[in-house]
């Protein structure tokens, strides 16, 4: 299948890419990119492992196409801790026991980060709300919604 | 029987003493920061330079014979390596294996990884491929001609049974009967737990309830679908990385199914993105081997969610019925159950190793179980955490919840009146050690859940748990390196995330060093002798067995080479505290000599120093838990809204308790997610019609609340550290929990499976039918 050449930015660098028209853009970050800290767990929307933020917006990159990268700005987890400075958010997580086998935590990272950019305070109720697409089968969720409240507190700074 | 303790097996005394590392939380837990950053390495992160994609094509049908296969097309077009059938692969006679919890027969290991003369099931593999991109390769899969003759197929374990059902295997006769059946049936085995006389005891009742149930069957619903990369070598040998939670046991069954010897063999486990007894079985591994060896390039493969869950798992579709009788006193005379099991299209269920979890928690004198393991037109079940034994527990939990009301005794205390304690007899042989389920009653009873107010609509359940905790093959090495720090290399894979933390807490607490100076390392199949899979709750209690084992081991290694430095013997040498020291003032007055001090020297005094384990371990100890739930009955929707949640387990020793209770969690969400939502759905065509997790629902964050736990320690006297088993006992309660939940906020009790909304309604207005809408 003939290839197309795309230009994005991805965690703040300028990137190229070829990709397929079929191809998502999971699959050139994970594939073309070797990105693969963004994870594949249903191919079809359901279950948020393969979460990033596309221009601001949260969104599952196995349902956005690779062609649709083009000059957007893509921020995946591995842009997400400051060099080898953890984001408050990973390290709430470790420290809560919020991850287990660890495949839904980058993309429920990805997910709680967006939450706390819109909502800084959000409520327990609103955390679980938001956090409903991204599935998790190890932590029955209790401990990563005390991360995420948690980490939240700790960035508003008390 | 594969899982039978072993007479020559190890056990290490319980030691009470005080601990500095094993009961706290570290703080670096060893895989985290890695998981975090999106940089573990799971089994579909790995490349290899020139690999090739590799799909399957699979049966869209239940049941059908294969009458040919045509790959021309699919060779010919151009990217595609190489394609494999059944013909790449050797038949194999009958022969049996564990695989895992599960026992295993090779003739159809090998029919369940590629379809031979049968089609079995939706999603049944045909035929695989090796092309240059996903692309090609998928287009190579359509080309694949597979002439089918379809054949009628049977879904339900009820339906299978019966006399006139459409056979599976025109060979198979029910093992188990005497005399011995004279003709074929799906009814593989019929298996009998006993003990006493139950007819005698069902005499002495007063009260005797009898109750049918039927549940779905539910998968593991694993977030990383399996995955697995091959490289052939032109040598002759494997190496696969693949996701797995035993990787010793993949090497073991690929090794057969393709005629390889073990030795050529190497296998190294990922990290695993989730197995809950659904990673135990070759499903991909061979085919990659054959297609890379075919190719003579390494060859990747993931399945798709849609392959996952046609194709592997799941647990099985039940029926059940429970029968369970009691003096007006409320002491049960007798109790039996019959376990009809689905096995999928080869036999194996869960039913050895969950029979034994029936009734084991009350203290009875009679007890008949008989269960049946029956093929079907599914894919094969596979373990899922606790296998079987939550559709028991519903069953079990529920009749003695009525038998409680009907007797006007509290539940908790009609539990109480029959429990389990040290010295019961089992009915599946031994008697039990000192255990906790007691004492996790007596928790829940003084527990401020019970306390509570509920709401209209609203409801309180409670139900009860128990489960062994395997032991088997365990290996281990503990390097002292050269600087004092300690390495260890387990093979009992860390499937949780949490068993290297708690491996290195324990070899850190043996050698009295700190945390931060152990770090534990998975082994892939070269580094360790043979590891049993991570199944059965084994992996801290056994693999963490093993770790001690090895850090006694070096710890002799290192008081040998401090006897040599004071020119002393061994034996004047102790350990304690992180040092040797002179084990009294009689042998001389020597400053104690660190791990590092050791160490330093230990190369010119007698080589490295290593310690070892090679063991069976058959100490580890049942774990019993008790929660209780408080739900909502929407009566306009049938939905079930679970409010609060509590789980009090017995951990003998929670050796990292942060991770005890996010287990505990873990598998009580599981759990709710099963009684709720979860179930296969076929269409009239034995077609799965929900193969995605749009419509196989698997619990969000939103469905579930706070869970509050509690651990109870009654220390496993046969582990050093009093550990038992934790990550599986508390799926088995949440399907009888909420039963009996939604029985006290609604007065209706359910006994099909899931407890989903329209079943709710339904069962509501069966009872009680609402006024017709005008």
């Amino acid at each position: 299948m003939k290839k197309t050449h795309v230009t994005t930015t991805i965690n703040g660098d300028h990137v190229d890419f070829l990709c397929e028209p079929t191809q998502t853009l999971l699959d050139v970050l994970r594939d073309e990119l070797q990105m693969t800290g963004t994870k594949e767990g249903c191919g079809t929307g359901d279950c948020g492992a393969c979460s990033v933020i596309l221009d601001g917006t949260l969104v599952c990159s196995c349902l956005v196409l690779g062609l649709e990268a083009e000059d957007k700005e893509i921020q995946t987890i591995e842009g997400m801790a400051a060099g080898d400075e953890l984001h408050p958010l990973q390290r709430k997580f470790i420290e809560h026991v919020a991850l287990q086998c660890g495949i839904c935590t980058p993309g429920l990272l990805i997910a709680a980060r967006s939450l706390l950019e819109i909502n800084p305070d959000p409520t327990e109720e609103e955390v679980r709300y938001w956090l409903a697409g991204n599935l998790c089968r190890c932590t029955g969720y209790h401990n990563v919604i005390e991360a995420v409240i948690d980490a939240a507190q700790e960035m508003r700074g008390n | 029987m594969g899982m039978m303790p072993s007479p020559f097996g190890t056990q290490l005394p319980y030691e009470e003493k005080e601990l500095k590392v094993v009961g706290t939380n570290p703080t670096e837990r060893p895989d985290a920061a890695d998981k975090v950053t999106g940089r573990a390495r799971y089994a579909a992160d790995i490349n290899l330079p020139g690999q090739l994609i590799g799909k399957v094509l699979r049966s869209p049908h239940a049941h059908a014979n294969i009458k040919s296969i045509d790959t021309s097309k699919a060779e010919k077009l151009e990217g595609v390596k190489a394609v494999v059938t059944c013909d790449d692969f050797p038949d194999m006679p009958v022969q049996h294996a564990s695989g895992g919890e599960i026992m295993i027969n090779f003739r159809d290991v090998t029919r369940n990884m590629m379809a031979r003369e049968k089609a079995l099931y939706d999603g049944h593999p045909v035929a695989a491929v090796a092309a240059v991109s996903e692309s090609v390769a998928k287009a190579a899969l359509k080309l694949i001609e597979v002439d089918y003759e379809i054949l009628p197929h049977v879904i339900e374990v009820v339906d299978a049974m019966a006399a006139e059902a459409p056979l599976l295997n025109e060979e198979q006769f029910t093992k188990g009967i005497e005399p011995a059946p004279d003709k074929p049936s799906n009814i593989a085995a019929r298996m009998t737990s006993k003990l006493g006389d139950v007819e005698a005891g069902f005499k002495q009742a007063d009260l005797i309830i009898e109750r049918e149930f039927n549940t779905k069957a539910a998968h593991q619903g694993y977030i990383e679908p399996h995955a697995s990369i091959a490289n052939y070598t032109e040598g002759g040998d494997a190496e696969v990385w693949t996701s797995t939670q035993g990787h010793f046991m993949i090497r073991a069954q690929a090794a057969k199914v393709l005629g390889m010897d073990i030795s050529r063999i190497k296998v190294t486990p990922a990290e695993i993105g989730g197995g809950f007894g659904g990673k135990n079985l070759i499903y991909l591994e061979p085919l990659a081997i054959q297609l890379s060896k075919k190719s003579q390039r390494p060859v990747k493969m993931a399945m798709t969610r849609d392959e996952v869950f046609r194709a592997s798992g799941p647990t099985s579709g039940t029926n059940i019925k429970i029968k369970i009788g009691v003096t007006k006193d409320g002491r049960m005379t007798a109790a039996e159950a019959e376990l009809n099991y689905q096995a999928g299209c080869f036999p194996g269920s869960s039913l050895p190793l969950c029979t034994p979890t029936a009734f084991t928690r009350y203290d009875l004198e009679n007890v008949l179980v008989i269960g049946h393991d029956v093929v079907c037109n599914r894919p094969r079940v596979a373990a899922y955490r606790a296998p079987g034994a939550p559709m028991i527990a519903f069953g079990v939990e529920t009749v003695i919840d009525e038998l409680a009301e009907e007797l006007n005794i509290d539940p908790i205390e009609l539990r109480l009146m029959n429990a389990a304690k040290e010295g019961t007899q089992t009915h599946f042989g031994p008697k039990l050690g000192p255990i906790g389920y007691i004492e996790t009653l007596e928790r829940a009873r003084q527990h401020p859940h019970m306390k509570e107010p509920l709401g209209p609509g609203q409801g309180r359940g409670i139900a009860t748990a128990f489960w062994n905790t395997l032991g088997m093959e365990t290996s281990a090495t503990l390097n002292i390196n050269q600087d004092g720090t300690a390495s260890l290399v387990f093979g009992t894979v860390d499937v949780t995330g949490g068993m290297r933390a708690a491996y290195s807490q324990m070899v850190a607490e043996e050698l009295g060093i700190p945390f931060e100076k152990v770090r534990a390392v998975q082994s892939d199949t070269a580094a360790l002798g043979f590891n049993f899979p991570t199944v059965g709750s084994r992996g801290t209690a056994a693999g963490g067995m093993a770790a001690v084992k090895a850090s006694r081991d070096a710890i002799a290694r290192m008081c040998e080479v401090a006897a040599r430095i004071w020119e002393v013997e061994a034996d004047q040498v102790l350990w304690e505290d992180g040092h040797a020291r002179p084990a009294s003032a009689n042998v001389g007055d020597f400053e104690p000599l660190s791990v590092a001090e050791i160490a330093a020297k230990a190369g010119f005094l007698g080589g490295t120093i290593a310690g070892h384990a090679e063991i069976n371990v058959t100490g580890g100890g049942p774990g019993f838990s008790t929660h209780i739930v408080d739900v909502e009955v929407d009566r306009e929707t049938g939905l079930v809204k679970v409010l609060r949640y509590t789980i009090i387990q017995d951990a003998g020793k929670a050796v990292f308790p942060d991770y005890v209770k996010a287990q505990f969690h873990g598998a009580a969400v599981q759990g709710i997610g099963m009684a709720l939502n979860e179930e296969y759905i076929y269409d009239e065509n034995g077609v799965m019609e929900n193969p995605g997790f749009l419509d196989y629902r698997v619990p969000v964050a939103s469905d579930v609340p706070h869970i509050e736990t509690e651990i109870v320690e009654v220390p496993n006297p046969n582990h050093p550290y009093g550990v038992r088993g934790v990550g599986e006992v508390s799926i088995i309660p949440p399907l009888a929990v909420i039963a009996n939940a939604i029985y006290d906020a609604v007065g209706v009790r359910l006994r099909d499976h899931p407890m989903s909304p329209p079943k709710v309604l339904k069962a509501l207005d069966d009872a009680a039918p609402r006024e017709a809408a005008e």
